[in-house]
């Protein structure tokens, strides 16, 4: 073996956006996660917007707990459930500020569902990114809200049944049906990265420019609960997610004349 | 934007919910957040007609989980915000209250209490004194202040937010439906005006690096250790203010005691009522009654207590204010007897009769 050398003196330092929080990194998301992606299009939006000073980030409980130190914005940690009242709490406050709320599919589609119907149907001038992974990860694997038909979870084993707990939630369509002018709902997934910063950044110039409640599901991966392999996981996200969730933007707001 | 909303001293004739409005908007509180439940309505009722005049505005969310976190968040954007339930209300309010007290968030909130457990009565009761002292999983880091008149209810209000902003610990105005609900004469005031200063509230979120770093805030930690430190360095600060905040008030306690009366709130006014009647009797009865229940005025009970022969706990709950009273007199050699009456009324003449049987024995 030759001589060690550095990896900091024998490659370019990585391209980070501004708006990232480097104490925070690398990040604390298991490998093969999909937080990171949807993270990444949320700060390249923000520097790109130019809004680092203005925005607040809040964070729900779940995996997406882990990111509370990611960003260098000012940044608030919530109870299960409750990041979208927070965040529409700051905004109303102060409607100067971008308040961005993050969370997971069972935060936003389970316990903090009537905060979510609700902030939809007032047209809150906020953000939602919403990540779904088809199971609680941070709990190990739980069924959740968004958990597909047959799909096996700690708590259906054996797959699970639509007959007894329903079907996946189709969260975009339904604040897309809740919401009132001006509001930008899309779907976009971690399998397709530009697409996704392209919605994500749209979501947030959105509230930028003050015209209504602004809501992104992105689907996403979890191998670490799912048990797959890389190739599985990518499967599952492009393939059986992608067939039941459909993905693009649901509602655009009418471009001005 | 209209002027001071109250100029100079205003002798009005109002409900208690009326006169919070009030307080609030002379307090210059920028925005309620509130659901409706019963007795606490009117003072949305009042906020939204006095708002929009000043610049203030309000939130009507879907349920008190969102009216406590929307409160938060509105009060770290660096406003003062504030939101008020009852009963049903309380309880699911615990939640949010228990993410201000774990991160020193200066909400404040004014509980009118109604009868419980559960939906209960819409009317009265102090029952909720356990629940806004020590509710949620914590250590009941809050202050709660118990008032007993519609003066009281004006002051009061306006110092929950004063408190709540000095000390950063969640502060409650714990009144009940009885003062909610009822008309008193008082004066109300422009605070400034009399020499109050009003603290101005801080921004924690929003205002980027105009404060020098971005704050990253959390509830959530890693190891026990790391909670454990924070816990003890908030209790170690909520005793080294204690003493700043206790407030209390002693009727006729000057000498030796036959009978010391406890009680707090509405029920305190039965209980001066009743001593000043029996005095003129010729019966050795005072009274004492607790302000702060959260601080609790530990020893200055204690130091009245032990010149009274025999200690009568007085209450509109089955013993909740004297779970508070029997842990600060812990240790102490005394005797005492109950009133207990949840979520019921209490009249002078109920107390007069009980000091009379005590007497008797």
């Amino acid at each position: 073996m030759s001589e060690e050398v550095s990896v900091a003196t024998n490659s370019l330092p990585p391209r980070l956006p501004k708006s990232y929080n480097i104490e925070s990194k690398p990040h604390k998301f298991c490998p093969g996660c999909g937080h990171g992606s949807v993270l990444r299009a949320i700060a390249e939006s923000i520097d790109e917007l130019g809004i680092q000073d203005r925005t607040v980030y809040g964070c729900d409980i779940g995996c997406s707990l882990l990111s509370w130190d990611f960003f260098a914005v000012d940044s608030v940690q919530a109870h299960h459930g409750r990041t979208t009242p927070v965040i529409t709490g700051i905004k109303r406050a102060n409607p100067n500020v971008i308040g961005i709320a993050y969370m997971g599919d069972g935060g936003g589609y389970a316990i903090g569902s009537q905060h979510l119907v609700n902030a939809a149907n007032r047209n809150e001038r906020i953000t939602v990114f919403l990540v779904n992974n088809t199971n609680y990860g941070m709990t190990g694997g739980q069924m959740a809200p968004t958990t597909l038909p047959g799909q096996k979870t700690e708590t259906s084993p054996y797959g699970r049944d639509i007959e007894q707990t329903g079907q996946p939630f189709l969260g975009p369509e339904m604040v897309a049906a809740v919401t009132g002018e001006g509001a930008y709902v899309a779907r976009g997934t971690t399998s397709n990265f530009i697409q996704l910063k392209k919605f994500v950044k749209r979501a947030i110039e959105n509230q930028v420019n003050g015209k209504g409640f602004s809501f992104v599901e992105v689907l996403a991966g979890c191998p670490t609960n799912w048990r797959t392999d890389a190739k599985d996981t990518w499967g599952r996200i492009e393939n059986d997610m992608a067939n039941y969730f459909k993905v693009g933007e649901l509602k655009v707001p009418a471009k001005e004349e | 934007m209209a002027e001071k909303p109250i100029q100079g001293e205003k002798r009005v004739f109002m409900t208690g919910n009326e006169v919070i409005a009030w307080a609030t908007v002379a307090a210059q509180a920028d925005v309620m957040y509130g659901y409706p439940i019963t007795p606490q309505n009117e003072i949305m009722h009042y906020w939204t007609r006095l708002a929009p005049k000043y610049g203030k505005t309000f939130l009507q969310t879907e349920d008190e989980l969102s009216a406590g976190f929307t409160t938060i968040g509105g009060v770290l954007a660096g406003r003062k915000c504030f939101t008020a339930t009852a009963g049903p209300g309380n309880t699911l309010m615990q939640e949010p209250f228990s993410m201000a007290e774990m991160m020193r968030i200066p909400i404040v909130a004014i509980i009118q209490q109604r009868g419980g457990p559960s939906t209960a009565t819409v009317i009265y009761s102090q029952q909720e004194v356990t629940l806004t002292t020590f509710g949620g999983n914590g250590e009941g880091h809050r202050i709660v202040y118990s008032p007993s008149n519609h003066q009281e209810l004006f002051d009061y209000t306006i110092k929950s937010f004063n408190t709540a902003w000095k000390y950063r610990f969640p502060t409650f105005l714990l009144g009940d439906g009885y003062q909610a609900k009822m008309r008193e004469p008082l004066v109300m005031y422009d605070p400034e005006e009399r020499g109050i200063e009003l603290i101005k509230p801080e921004v924690s979120l929003g205002n980027g690096m105009e404060k020098g770093h971005y704050n990253h805030l959390r509830n959530t930690f890693n190891t026990e250790e790391e909670l454990y430190e924070i816990i003890m360095s908030m209790q170690e600060e909520y005793e080294r203010i204690a003493p700043e905040i206790i407030e209390y008030q002693e009727y006729n306690c000057d000498d030796d005691l036959d009978v010391l009366i406890i009680a707090h709130g509405v029920v305190s006014r039965a209980a001066q009522e009743a001593v000043s009647k029996l005095r003129d009797e010729g019966y050795k009865v005072g009274h004492f009654r607790p302000i702060t229940l959260r601080p609790f005025p530990e020893q200055e009970l204690r130091a009245t207590a032990q010149r009274a022969k025999k200690l009568l706990f007085v209450e509109s709950a089955y013993g909740q204010m004297a779970k508070l009273v029997k842990e600060a007199l812990f240790g102490l050699q005394l005797e005492a007897e109950t009133l207990y009456r949840p979520g019921v009324g209490i009249t002078s003449d109920e107390v007069i009769e009980k000091v009379k049987a005590i007497s008797q024995q």
